[in-house]
């Protein structure tokens, strides 16, 4: 089949494939951390994105570098989508001293100021005051950054999303709010912990416009975050989009989801899978063939075992570092005296 | 030298460092308009512009996220909380991003904000509005914590907090902004360490450990225990995270006795903190057990009757300092 030349939503077929590579990346990069974890390689708390690469990849692609992104924990293909260096991320689920945070943050505590990419916080909602912040700063310093805020339906119940909305929309801030409405927190089902039925009203409560994007559709991220990205950059303010996804594991590696079906896991997984979606509509488009999806798999498949590879060769942070980097100058260090005799 | 009160200094201090740094501005529920709860802000957003002198919504949620973000953005955020008990809806972006995101990220991000917030009792403001909460924040890793108690210190502290890297909660007392104190001449640029106590009065008999506004009340202590020769050592701790603890410990070992005088509560708070490091470093050299001196485990109540009642004073400490300093001293 011919290749055409031409363009999705203005989106080239070279950026094209590089969102496939990014969200095939995503996927088996995930999938070899379920591994890992598995194998113990991994502790803690581990929260996958797997299902839910379209709204990274398809927000993330509308971003400059320059821009900011801020997290919830489940931020690893947030982190890799933003540029962020897929070895230190393995590495930072490893514990490891090569990791992005030196091994003192782990799965949930991702940070890069090349990036841009600001954590990785796992108190839920606590990323949207922060990320006003920096929009404030933006403003403040009349640079043209934007920030995007990625969180779950979860944190639309919390009394932080509410503040912060209300703030960047007065303030105008240059911010965009992504709710990744996952259908769940935990096991509480969006429809019952939401009053409404959507985010449009929440959006019109504080005065900003909303959208509701479908989350498995990447273009339509894309579209729909690139709309926002240049209203916020042009100064007119924050919006707010709500992006209906699902994810494919349970909340974290040790939730066997008894909250719902296999039969909605099911159905989710083989009709509504961003990837297969991203790739029919690639090749129904003509941009793109069968032969370059499996290259950029193979290609993800092997940045993903590197970077495991890298991750388990790494040392551990020396024990000297525990007490490293809690003030940024040296003056816990007279009381430490005291701590350690 | 010229006399000014607290209040005026903490002005000073912010007109100061936000004329020196364009990356320092204030913001707050009612700091602009309204001139700030205890007029600290007063006159600044006439002098500096909506831009840098920012009232907020009531939300502390917000404004702390906001202000731990403007930082992270390169900013040099003063954010005043109307008073240290509304700090409680802010506590998590305090306690949970504020002090964690430098280690937590492997020192990456740095977080160069001041919180100003009153505290303390003693104006009949009643429950909800009378509490010192520095045993909580002084409790977290990761956050410096101060109380300045003159307004010499007030304002040399608040210049070194704000360019302080770190997250720094300047707590004030709201019985102190009206009191005055020598502070050198406007144009005379001076700062103070924000990680030193300071010796206020030498003693040989007794070390008194304090801060805040009862290191004025353990001065007049020490006054009277003068007159009656016994010569109190007056310790301002001036902060509590990080603590000055060779300070601390080579007056312990001087004297040989300690009464630790605070305003807020006995139970898990600065002074039982105190007692222990006393206690593990300095037990060979205590001639004595430690006193303490603390508002009552109450409530504070509205009553002026009560509230006296449930305030430490000036007689408390007498009081303590001559169970443990025998008789014959001084005579
Ligand atoms: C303030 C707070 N409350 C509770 C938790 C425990 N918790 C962690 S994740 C989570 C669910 C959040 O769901 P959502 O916001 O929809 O994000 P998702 O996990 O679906 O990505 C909960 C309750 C927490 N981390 N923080
Ligand atoms: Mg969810």
């Amino acid at each position: 089949m011919a290749i055409s030349n031409a363009t999705l939503t203005g989106l080239t077929r070279t950026q094209l494939l590089c969102m496939h590579n990014m969200m095939l990346l995503m996927r088996r990069f995930e999938e070899k951390s379920a591994e890992e974890y598995t194998r113990g390689k991994i502790g803690g708390f581990m929260h996958l994105y797997i299902g839910q690469e379209a709204v990274g990849v398809g927000s993330i692609t509308a971003l400059r570098t320059s821009d900011k992104i801020l997290c919830s924990y489940r931020e690893h293909g947030l982190a890799l989508a933003k540029g962020m260096d897929p070895r230190a991320i393995m590495a930072e689920l490893f514990g490891k001293a090569t990791g992005c945070s030196k091994g003192k943050g782990g799965s949930m505590h991702m940070w890069s100021n090349e990036a841009g990419v600001l954590g990785g916080n796992a108190i839920v909602a606590a990323q949207l005051p922060i990320a006003v912040g920096v929009a404030f700063s933006a403003q403040y310093l009349r640079q043209d950054t934007v920030v995007a805020c990625f969180f779950g339906d979860g944190a639309v119940d919390e009394g932080a999303f509410h503040e912060a909305l209300n703030l960047a929309s007065l303030w105008k801030l240059p911010v965009v709010f992504i709710c990744e409405n996952n259908q769940y927190s935990m096991g509480m089902a969006v429809e019952k912990a939401w009053a409404v039925e959507n985010l449009l009203s929440r959006a019109a409560a504080y005065n900003m416009p909303g959208e509701i994007v479908d989350g498995m559709d990447a273009i339509a991220v894309y579209a729909a975050t690139k709309h926002a990205v240049e209203h916020a950059r042009r100064g007119e303010g924050p919006t707010l989009l709500e992006v209906k996804t699902y994810r494919f594991r349970g909340h974290s590696m040790a939730d066997p989801a008894y909250y719902r079906t296999r039969e909605e896991e099911q159905c989710w997984r083989s009709t509504r899978d961003p990837i297969g979606i991203f790739e029919k509509m690639l090749l129904e488009e003509g941009l793109a063939t069968q032969a370059e999806f499996d290259e950029n798999d193979a290609k993800a498949t092997q940045v993903a075992e590197d970077a495991a590879q890298f991750a388990d060769n790494s040392p551990d942070p020396s024990l000297e570092e525990l007490y490293t980097d809690v003030m940024v100058d040296d003056s816990s260090a007279l009381t430490y005296r005291y701590e350690r005799k | 030298m010229r006399t000014i009160t607290y209040r005026d200094a903490l002005r000073e201090a912010i007109r100061e460092e936000m004329w020196r740094d364009e990356r320092v501005f204030i913001m707050g529920e009612d700091i602009a308009g309204y001139g700030g709860t205890y007029a600290v802000t007063k006159g600044l957003f006439e002098e500096f512009g909506e831009k840098r002198v920012r009232d907020t919504p009531l939300a502390e949620e917000v404004i702390t996220g906001t202000a731990i973000g403007a930082a992270l953005g390169g900013l040099r955020p003063i954010l005043e909380l109307m008073t240290i008990n509304f700090s409680l809806l802010a506590t998590d972006l305090i306690v949970n991003s504020a002090a964690k995101f430098h280690y937590m990220f492997g020192g990456q991000p740095e977080i160069p904000l001041v919180i100003r917030m009153p505290s303390g009792g003693g104006a009949q403001r009643g429950a909800q509005h009378s509490q010192m909460f520095e045993s909580w924040y002084g409790h977290i890793p990761g956050l410096k914590v101060v109380m300045p108690a003159t307004p010499y210190d007030a304002k040399g502290m608040l210049k070194s907090a704000v360019r302080d890297p770190n997250p720094v909660l300047f707590i004030e007392h709201e019985l102190l902004y009206s009191i005055k104190g020598e502070v050198p001449d406007e144009d005379v640029e001076y700062t103070v360490p924000l990680h030193l106590g300071e010796v206020r009065r030498l003693g040989r008999d007794v070390t008194i450990l304090t801060f805040s506004r009862m290191a004025h009340i353990s001065l007049q202590a020490a006054h009277d225990l003068a007159k009656e020769g016994i010569e109190a050592e007056v310790i301002d701790l001036k902060s509590i995270r990080p603590i000055d603890i060779d300070l601390l410990i080579d007056s312990v070992k001087k004297t040989n006795r300690v009464v630790i005088a605070e305003e807020g509560w006995k139970y898990y708070g600065t002074g039982q903190g105190l007692a222990a490091l006393i206690y593990e470093n300095a037990f060979d050299y205590m001639d004595a057990p430690i006193q303490h001196i603390t508002g009552a485990d109450v409530p504070m109540p509205y009553s002026k009757a009560l509230e006296r009642a449930a305030l430490p004073t000036k007689a408390d400490i007498i009081k303590a300092v001559k169970a443990i300093v025998p008789t014959h001293v001084g005579v």
